[in-house]
């Protein structure tokens, strides 16, 4: 019954914003055994800490865009400061 | 005077007629002056009910009557106003009562400005007839976009002020910029090239195009016509971030989102960081309570439980059997104590039975009671022997007496003599 997450470090801020809404969604919910609830409320927790360390650490990266032609591969990931 | 003077040599006059009609003549004479495009703004614009179309076209040095017959002016397809810059084709002639040369209008066209807004507003009808405008066309901006995909001059200001905005909003985002001429006649294949890339290559979740302000021919590579194709079929949404407030162009109506400037633009495309703080802390405080309110659900539980427990204790058993045994005890008691006056009357009144019985109440009254030495009671004759002692007991002692004779009353048995003590009574009753 108990579902396998991600690591929460492994997600994007958007997967982790969006899983954290379903989750407090369904702890409100409140249909799960209290183990279970206690474990949605740490893995809350966590997500948040991800978020907001996210936000915190987060450096805008800027890069340009590569028009040489004919490289058909995708963009490398060399950044250019802005 | 100098008048009559000059006239020493007269020479005939020529009237005002002649003299108009002569100019005039020479005006129509002239190949340019009857085919001629003049360039210049509208100015004291009249037009009486007789259909004719008048006003001035000048520029800052010079002015030029101009006029339009009513059959030119049915055919029109400008909408004339004073200020309007207009190209106007016709030839030059003399109104000859006014002497004012003028300008027959045959043709007009709207020039600078006036003309590519009419270009403006004809391929923007075309397009919108094409459906390229339909609001259902128009995708959402992505809440949270990974990649946002810039195109724009790469020395513009336009582009310092959307990075500052991302990076203050959303830094998590990574931009890829497509740099561009914003204006010029490479400016629009630039924009169409640059949007196709972007998709192609860098797969950003939405695409920012944006210009800084400028005078409307400035802006005009966001009316071009492929440019509006290139935003329409963009895979990645398109928000636009073009000139001013004021400043729509065709390219405005092809987004998926028009914002006003290309900070506005910056700002559509990203969320807002404090907001997603605040959003995070209701989130964060509504995980807080949602586990709270589960805690405490669950506490009651264990109440009502513990309650439960409590009453299938064996404790309460003990308890509950305690107080059965009082209640039958009572019970017991009480019923015990109505059983023995039940048995105290039975009791009693079988006292009176057998005291109705006591012998000693008949031997008062007479009788007596024999009984042998062993303690048998005589009933009948048969059961004593002659000279056999027997107790004659009487109401107050006995007398030891002895048998002499024996004589029964009743008829002898007809049976063969089996009882020798019928026999023996029989014998003492004969005595």
């Amino acid at each position: 019954m108990t579902e396998t997450w991600k690591a929460v470090e492994s997600l994007t801020y958007e997967e982790a914003y969006a899983e954290l809404e379903q989750l407090v969604q369904r702890l409100e919910a409140g249909q799960q055994p209290l183990d279970e609830a206690i474990r949605l409320f740490e893995r809350g927790q966590a997500l948040i800490r991800h978020c907001q360390a996210l936000l915190d650490q987060a450096e805008l990266r800027v890069r340009e865009l590569d028009r040489s032609l004919g490289a058909e591969a995708e963009e490398p990931p060399e950044e250019a400061a802005f | 005077m100098a008048f009559e003077q000059l006239d020493l040599f007269p020479r005939a006059a020529l009237s005002v007629s002649d003299l108009t009609l002569y100019l005039r003549n020479l005006l129509e004479s002239d190949d340019l002056l009857q085919d001629v495009w003049v360039q210049g703004e509208i100015s004291n614009l009249s037009r009486p009910s007789s259909g004719h179309i008048y006003f001035t076209l000048k520029d800052e040095y010079a002015a030029l009557r101009c006029v339009i017959w009513r059959a030119q002016a049915q055919r029109l397809r400008v909408a004339l106003q004073n200020g309007l810059a207009v190209e106007a084709h016709g030839y030059i002639s003399l109104y000859e009562r006014d002497g004012q040369y003028q300008l027959y209008v045959d043709a007009l066209r709207l020039a600078g400005e006036g003309a590519l807004f009419q270009e403006f507003l004809r391929l923007k009808a075309r397009l919108e007839a094409e459906g390229l405008f339909e609001p259902a066309r128009k995708r959402p901006i992505p809440a949270f976009p990974r990649r946002i995909g810039l195109v724009t001059s790469p020395t513009g200001a336009a582009l310092q002020d959307m990075l500052n905005i991302i990076r203050q909003r959303y830094p998590l985002v990574e931009v890829v910029l497509a740099p561009v001429s914003v204006q010029g006649d490479e400016a629009a294949g630039e924009v169409v090239r640059a949007i196709a890339d972007l998709n192609r290559r860098a797969r950003p979740s939405v695409i920012i195009v944006a210009r800084g302000g400028g005078s409307l021919e400035d802006l005009w590579a966001f009316n071009d016509e492929r440019v509006v194709r290139a935003i329409a079929a963009s895979q990645a949404p398109v928000i636009t971030g073009i000139g001013h407030e004021t400043d729509f162009t065709l390219a405005d109506f092809a987004a998926d989102l028009r914002a006003p400037t290309p900070s506005a633009a910056a700002m559509a495309a990203t969320p807002d960081g404090a907001e997603l703080r605040h959003k995070m802390r209701q989130l964060e405080r509504r995980l807080a309570s949602a586990l709270g309110a589960r805690v405490q659900d669950e506490r009651h539980r264990l109440v009502l439980l513990r309650q439960r427990l409590e009453r299938l204790s064996p404790l309460r058993r003990v308890r509950e059997d305690r107080q059965r045994l009082d209640y039958l005890s009572t019970w017991a008691a009480h019923h015990i104590a109505g059983g023995l006056r039940l048995r105290r009357l039975h009791l009693e009144s079988l006292r009176a039975r057998l005291e109705s019985l006591n012998p000693r109440a008949v031997l008062a009254r007479g009788y007596a009671i024999l009984q042998r030495p062993d303690g048998q009671v005589v009933q009948r004759v048969a059961q004593a022997r002659r000279g056999d002692t027997l107790h004659a007991h009487l109401a107050d002692g006995y007398l030891v007496t002895q048998v002499e004779s024996l004589h029964s009353h009743s008829a002898p048995p007809t049976d063969g003599g089996s009882h020798d003590g019928d026999l023996e009574s029989r014998r003492v009753a004969h005595l």
